[in-house]
């Protein structure tokens, strides 16, 4: 297997007697799909928030293509190639499609209006937003002038998804990214993480939806408690078996993953 | 009701609602802000014209336009505040403030005209930075902040020119906003021109930057607009800055209007500015809404008590239709702000 994408090491975040995070490992490899599943308080948002800058854990390594970084930020996070798609999307509601896109990273004219007048390359960003937009096989944005707040809650997933995929270098973390949504559209948004798949990157799907997270991922890494309690896939467990070591019903058996090795199948 | 069979679809497609008259005007309102208040200006134009022929003279149509200047200068500032779901209610009092200083620095400690502008100017810009800081730093509510400096900046202007009226050679630099050009009894000031250009620049600016994009997604829905990327509070700061050199623009003009300084010139600017960017189509809740419906909002305000004026309508009732088109604008916006998809 290749180098990994995104490690974590050890991360650990406290919010004053409350433990977060109580030390957590986690490697996701290139052009893999790794579900974070867990209870509600496992840790799973603060998890994804440290390592898409949105937080700054207490202790731990965060490493993208081997290189050791601390975010202070998204924007860092984003430099570094991690996009995130949040829950509540970011997305503005008035702003059309293209610009939604390139929100907060908009391009202006190469020419002299661009450089003194700073006027925005909007035909540009739209030729490429669309470019990007077919690229992924999305085909229910026909328009890119369309304001976003008239799109169904599928069409923002697909513009939020479509707005990760085309900056994210290297990671993808989607949060709850078909909670949302009704069946057809939860099939879309699946079909959109296998592309980025299939494009190389790494994937950090959250979702409490075992029949998707069983239908999409390479692997299922469990958080209980704070803590990462091990790595299992679709393969060696059942959903079943999922939802009853995520709960607590059952340790998981130390043989029957295919995650690290040493895995403590204890909680504090 | 005609019976049409339709071919079977999803759910979605067959509860989508028909195409109607209603739900097309909706759209087209929704999409275009300031086509509301167009109509409303140009149907006033009619009626008004219609009810006075001495509406369309030229003298008379230069008069609004000379009123409309001041208010519809600070209209601009505000307009950015609202776009960014503030409000500044300090608008006349920071302007007052700028006005004071920059003629008593001319006129009683000797300061050239020119430099007295540019203190005015930065008085004006600091004065929006302290509203910008206490909403993004100390997180205060804009409505409460502003309310507050209103207070402070009008004490502040008063107890500086010790409440007095200052008057100024109306050949000076700082009243050259006053000089007007004429075009036969049509006169325009340079005041009314400079008016025009901030609206254009402005327009120019929120449409065509990055900095318009980001104070349009802040203001739409700040939390969705931080966590895509941009510096919230520092788009916001930077607004209420911005916006403050635009009042001490508007302070110039009012320094040619009335030839000097008066402490009690900005009294009703502070709320007759929210009234035209209201009228205006800009929603009170942010993000939504072009500063040209500023300028035509503060228009019909001027072209209404001006009309009104003509037909011999009582100053009371100018006041009364006023704050009824206000109210009329706002709920005319719940339902324009409202989607259907």
């Amino acid at each position: 297997m290749s180098a990994p994408a995104l490690q974590a090491r050890g991360l650990v975040k406290t919010f004053g007697h409350v433990v977060g995070l109580a030390g957590v490992d986690l490697d996701l490899y290139p052009g893999e799909v790794l579900a974070i599943i867990g209870d509600n308080g496992a840790g799973k948002s603060t998890l994804i928030k440290c390592l898409s800058g949105a937080m700054v854990p207490d202790s731990g390594t965060i490493l993208v293509e081997g290189r050791e970084l601390s975010f202070r930020g998204t924007q860092e996070a984003r430099e570094a190639g991690i996009e995130t798609v949040y829950q509540t999307l970011a997305v503005a509601p008035a702003l059309d499609v293209a610009s939604n896109l390139f929100l907060a990273r908009e391009q202006r004219r190469p020419d002299l209006l661009g450089k003194v007048f700073r006027m925005l390359d909007t035909g540009g960003m739209r030729k490429q937003a669309k470019q990007h937009i077919d690229e992924l096989g999305i085909t229910t944005l026909q328009n890119i002038g369309q304001t976003v707040e008239t799109l169904s809650g599928g069409q923002r997933q697909a513009v939020a998804v479509a707005r990760a995929a085309a900056f994210g270098g290297t990671v993808v973390i989607l949060d709850e990214p078909t909670a949302a949504l009704g069946v057809r559209e939860t099939g879309q948004v699946l079909g959109l993480i296998r592309d980025l798949r299939e494009r190389g990157l790494g994937v950090i799907l959250i979702s409490h939806n075992m029949p998707n997270v069983f239908e999409v991922a390479d692997r299922i890494h469990i958080q209980r408690l704070g803590r990462g309690i091990g790595v299992i896939t679709p393969h060696s467990h059942t959903p079943a078996e999922a939802v009853a070591i995520m709960t607590g019903a059952v340790a998981l058996d130390p043989g029957g993953g295919t995650g690290p090795e040493e895995t403590p199948a204890t909680e504090g | 009701m005609t019976h049409v069979v339709e071919e079977p679809g999803t759910a979605a497609e067959l509860l989508r609602p028909r195409d109607t008259a209603a739900r097309r005007v909706h759209g087209l309102l929704h999409r275009m802000p300031a086509l509301s208040p167009l109509i409303v200006l140009v149907l006033a134009g009619i009626v008004f014209g219609l009810a006075n022929s001495r509406f369309y003279a030229a003298s008379n149509l230069s008069i609004v336009l000379q009123q409309a200047a001041v208010v519809g200068s600070l209209a601009v500032g505000q307009t950015l505040i609202i776009l960014a779901a503030g409000i500044d209610l300090s608008i006349g009092a920071v302007m007052v403030m700028s006005m004071l200083v920059t003629v008593k620095l001319y006129s009683s400690n000797g300061v050239p005209g020119p430099v007295a502008l540019l203190i005015g100017l930065a008085v004006a810009v600091v004065a929006g930075a302290v509203n910008g800081f206490l909403v993004t730093r100390i997180k205060l509510p804009p409505f409460i902040v502003t309310l507050g400096t209103l207070s402070i900046f009008t004490a502040i202007a008063l107890v500086y020119a010790r409440g007095q009226t200052i008057s100024l050679d109306p050949d000076s630099f700082l009243t050259w906003t006053g000089d007007t050009i004429s075009f036969g009894s049509f006169d325009l000031t340079i005041g009314v021109i400079m008016m025009f250009l901030l609206y254009a620049v402005f327009a120019y600016v929120l449409r065509q930057t990055a900095w318009g994009r980001h104070l349009y997604a802040t203001g739409d829905d700040p939390e969705a607009a931080r966590l895509a990327g941009i510096r919230t509070n520092r788009v916001l700061l930077s607004a209420y800055m911005v916006a403050g050199l635009v009042i001490g623009i508007a302070a110039w003009i009012q320094i040619g209007r009335i030839n000097g300084a008066d402490p009690n010139a900005g009294l009703n600017l502070n709320l007759e500015s929210i009234t035209a960017v209201v009228i205006g189509g800009t929603s009170l809740f942010g993000g939504r809404g072009v500063v040209v419906g500023s300028l035509i909002g503060a228009l019909i305000v001027r072209v209404f008590t001006n009309g009104l004026a003509l037909m011999r309508v009582d100053q009371n009732y100018q006041l009364f239709a006023v704050g009824v088109l206000v109210i009329l604008a706002v709920a005319a916006d719940q339902w324009i702000r409202s989607v259907k998809s």
